[in-house]
């Protein structure tokens, strides 16, 4: 391949590569190193590491990991060190445009990279969800931003997004943006959240709305943008229980910036260009319990697999995936002893792992599809029932973790399970 | 003067509401919660609220425009705003440190203003 302006093809060499060195791909790089690979590359299009933890200036990162509560970038100064002493080696600035047999095409101002790889980690984080998510009606005036991209402006570049703000969606991003603008003195409306509880953690509804005032609209929706140039203002309404506003509930609202906090999207273009499968109701990769992709030798973690709730739970799954890549990388992983699936039942939104292919305790991560008091989880095959957990409450913003052990039997017999909630012991 | 004080437990997920009858010196009666943890939690809440605190500070020649900052102890509630003013007058010249004091006695309250971050010089 001949680009003009561009001098060579650098090829390298690669036992593990890692694509993106946020949270997930710092871990996966530590974890592949402890687990006996030499030669790791982390890749990032960002000019520094860390992904988006260095704009993620509250704290609350690391309770379940390490005992203490640091700020995200008091997290990625830890992960970063320790990457450092390991002799992993960080390409910033570097961006992937292609893989072919694990080779993985990239392009950084030193030229266009072909680095060989004999596993590949994915771990490039999640996009907001923006406007046309949701479809709200009206002008496209300036002063509309997603929460992320507020978190940025104030966090690392000092630009103020406005004055007098609207947010809607009560995600956690959301919320922790609300306090962030009161703090910096601007004027929180309120938050509009379209379903009857926020989607946010309720620590952060407590620490960032309620702490300072700042109003929560439950079973609200925007239903109008105005403004010439800049946003003048929105108008929103009450929904009823199916989600219909209610005539006569609408409410206008002057202010000049609106927030978009509307849930993450695994980011996976690259994945789906490979042919990889995924998971329509993550947006992430079908894996099996070593994070593997249907592409041997492809691992998938951190948000790009599954939007998580904390780093530390992110994390753990994170090293899996980089100790399985890096046993990958010298042909020391297990032969698969079959393939079962695992699937989600009712009140379930989803499980990881998708697939199972050799017996041992697994941990599960799943997401419920509402939330409620005291119920049952269960795993079946066919009818028989296999395991049986109470959870004392439920909440969509609240993963559920648990540990089953997968028998031989069940592999070897093609017994596919199904996670599903139940109301009755 | 006693009065009911209604307080949502941030320990854990749970978030269980406790009711707290409290003079403002001391707490009389604690309901609601599940846990000896949210009982700790919603006496402090009751008695003397705090929150870890973090912002930003301008630096000055670094490579980034904002040091990111935390409190080195809670911060009163009271006085969260305060501490904010403080925060907000403040310069930094670059290097910034990981951990450097960059506040001493921020607004009086005997805690200090730390960098989570470190940010070279350009």
């Amino acid at each position: 391949m001949e680009i003009r302006g561009l001098k060579k093809m650098i090829d390298l060499k690669a036992d593990v590569s890692i694509i993106g060195a946020g949270p997930a791909g710092l871990a996966a790089a530590l974890s592949a190193k402890e687990n006996g690979a030499k030669n790791i590359i982390v890749i990032d299009r960002n000019s520094w590491i860390g992904g988006i933890l260095p704009q993620c200036i509250h704290d609350g990162f690391g309770i379940e990991e390490t005992g203490s509560s640091m700020t995200g970038p008091e997290y990625a100064h830890m992960y970063i060190k320790n990457a450092k002493n390991q002799n992993i080696t960080f390409m910033k600035e570097t961006m992937v445009l292609d893989i072919i047999n694990k080779k993985i095409i990239a392009v950084n101002t030193k030229g266009l990279l072909k680095i060989k790889s004999k596993s590949i980690v994915f771990a490039m984080g999640c996009r907001e969800k923006t406007r046309w998510n949701i479809l709200v009606p009206g002008d496209r005036p300036s002063g509309i931003y997603t929460a992320g991209v507020a978190q940025a402006f104030i966090n690392l570049y000092n630009i103020m997004p406005g004055k007098n703000v609207i947010i809607v969606g009560s995600g956690d991003v959301g919320l922790i943006i609300a306090r962030r603008l009161k703090f910096e003195g601007a004027n929180v409306l309120g938050v509009v959240e379209i379903l009857p509880y926020a989607s946010g953690l309720p620590r952060n509804v407590v620490q960032c709305l309620d702490d300072y005032d700042i109003p929560l609209f439950l079973n609200h929706t925007i239903i109008e943008i105005k403004g010439k140039q800049r946003l003048e203002s929105v108008t929103i309404a009450q929904v009823d229980k199916k989600g219909d506003i209610i005539i006569g509930s609408e409410r206008k609202i002057l202010c000049d910036t609106l927030l978009l906090s509307l849930g993450l999207i695994p980011e996976n273009e690259l994945a789906n260009s490979l042919g990889i499968r995924l998971d329509s109701f993550t947006g992430g990769p079908v894996v099996n319990q070593k994070f593997e992709t249907n592409y041997p030798g492809i691992f998938s973690c951190g948000n790009s697999l599954q939007v998580y709730d904390t780093v530390d739970v992110l994390t753990i799954d994170a090293k899996k995936a980089g100790k399985n890549a890096s046993l990958y990388a010298m042909g020391e992983n297990n032969k698969d002893s079959g393939e079962i699936s695992v699937k989600p039942g009712a009140g379930v939104r989803y499980v990881i792992p998708q697939k199972i292919t050799e017996p041992g305790k697994i941990h599960f991560t799943l997401r419920v599809i509402k939330p409620s008091g005291k119920i049952n989880l269960k795993i079946v095959t066919k009818k028989s029932v296999l395991y049986k957990k109470k959870l004392l409450w439920t909440n969509p913003a609240n993963m559920v973790e648990f540990d089953f052990e997968i028998s031989d039997f069940l592999i070897k017999n093609k017994k596919d399970i199904e996670v599903f909630l139940d109301e009755k012991k | 003067m006693k009065k009911n004080k209604e307080i949502t437990c941030i320990v854990c997920p749970i978030g269980c509401k406790i009711i707290v009858k409290t003079d403002g010196n001391s707490v009389q009666l604690i309901v609601g919660n599940k846990c000896k943890k949210g009982f700790e939690y919603a006496r402090n809440e009751a008695l003397d609220p705090r929150r870890m605190l973090t912002s930003s500070i301008l630096v000055l020649n670094g490579e980034w425009p904002l040091v990111s900052v935390k409190s080195s102890k809670p911060v009163p509630k009271q006085k969260i705003f305060k501490v904010l003013d403080e925060i907000k007058k403040k310069k930094v010249k670059a290097p910034v440190k990981f951990g450097q004091k960059i506040i001493e006695n921020v607004a009086n309250t005997n805690i200090d203003i730390i960098a989570t971050k470190q940010i070279p010089k350009i």
